[in-house]
């Protein structure tokens, strides 16, 4: 294994960025469905991401740092870790959209991008995530492309 | 059986499963992904979707079965599948979900029943297949061959 090769696989420990020729970005992927969990993993770590999966909203705001009890604590540190959080919409409990607003409401993490998936192509859906600030909307099932763009987007956007 | 011939084998399987229409251009995908720090993705992946399809088709069928129908739960069950089976490319699963799903919101019972049969026949199907085509391809790793893709 080469060692330029090296900076690219996601398989440091939580703590360690390492700058090299691809900067390893950290993504929080929520999901209800445990396949599509596994699939989204899979499809960003192949594109040098380091990748935390949570399996709903709750869980999410948790990792985050963001929930209720926790907003004055040091917890709060943890979630400047995540360069980019790119969830499902609709899960039971909070939604997607739910997340997004908790997300953009918070001083802390406003900036990061949020990107919605659905399995659902909904003009007003769509929108109303746009309008609320998420980076991008994707159609489920992604694609290798569709992550590609993505990572693309997130190099601009800067870490 | 020499490697060569397992592997013309797996190829001539894998397009008619294609062209059948049981799976599409997602189950591409998924073997894309897989690699030599993930060998076994595939498997591991369309072995989830059969655990979680068994447990969806046999909630439903009590959804379904029930003297009143509740066709919200119905349809959420069925939301649930089709999600899963389109993510792992079972097209012909998928689209029985989408059929359900329509007669979910006439409220149609019967025609729901008769939707379910055709969904637990698909399933089946493409559960048979897909368990042949993870056998060739065990016959070829134990042949000291490597796993052909599609183009």
């Amino acid at each position: 294994m080469d060692v330029s090769a090296s900076f690219s696989l996601s398989k440091k420990v939580d703590d360690d960025r390492v700058v090299g020729e691809e900067q390893e970005l950290h993504v929080l992927a929520v999901d209800d469905n445990l396949i599509d969990r596994k699939i989204v993993e899979k499809l960003l770590k192949n594109f040098s991401c380091k990748v935390t999966t949570a399996e709903n909203g709750l869980r999410a705001l948790e990792y985050l740092g963001l929930r209720d009890d926790q907003q004055n604590t040091l917890n709060c540190n943890i979630g400047s870790k995540v360069n980019m959080i790119i969830t499902d919409y609709c899960m039971p409990g909070m939604t997607g959209y739910e997340l997004l607003k908790k997300i953009k409401e918070s001083s802390m993490l406003k900036e990061v991008p949020v990107v919605i998936m659905s399995s659902e192509n909904i003009p007003t859906r769509i929108n109303k995530c746009l309008e609320e600030g998420a980076q991008m909307f994707m159609l489920k099932p992604l694609k290798q492309s569709d992550v590609k763009k993505l990572r693309g987007q997130l190099m601009k956007c800067g870490s | 059986m020499e490697v060569g011939q397992l592997q013309r084998r797996f190829l001539e399987y894998t397009a008619s499963l294609f062209n059948q229409g049981l799976l599409d251009g997602q189950f591409q995908q998924l073997q894309q992904l897989q690699d030599e720090s993930n060998p076994d993705f595939v498997v591991e992946v369309v072995s989830l979707f059969f655990e979680d399809s068994e447990k969806l088709l046999h909630d439903l069928t009590i959804a379904i079965g029930q003297q009143t129908v509740d066709f919200k739960k119905v349809d959420a069950y069925v939301h649930q599948f089709k999600g899963s089976s389109s993510s792992i490319g079972a097209q012909r699963v998928r689209n029985a979900c989408i059929a359900i799903r329509s007669f979910c919101e006439e409220q149609n019972v019967e025609a729901c029943m008769r939707c379910l049969l055709q969904l637990k026949q698909e399933y089946s199907l493409v559960k048979d297949k897909l368990q042949d085509l993870f056998r060739l391809e065990q016959q070829i790793v134990e042949a000291g061959g490597a796993v052909p893709m599609l183009e």
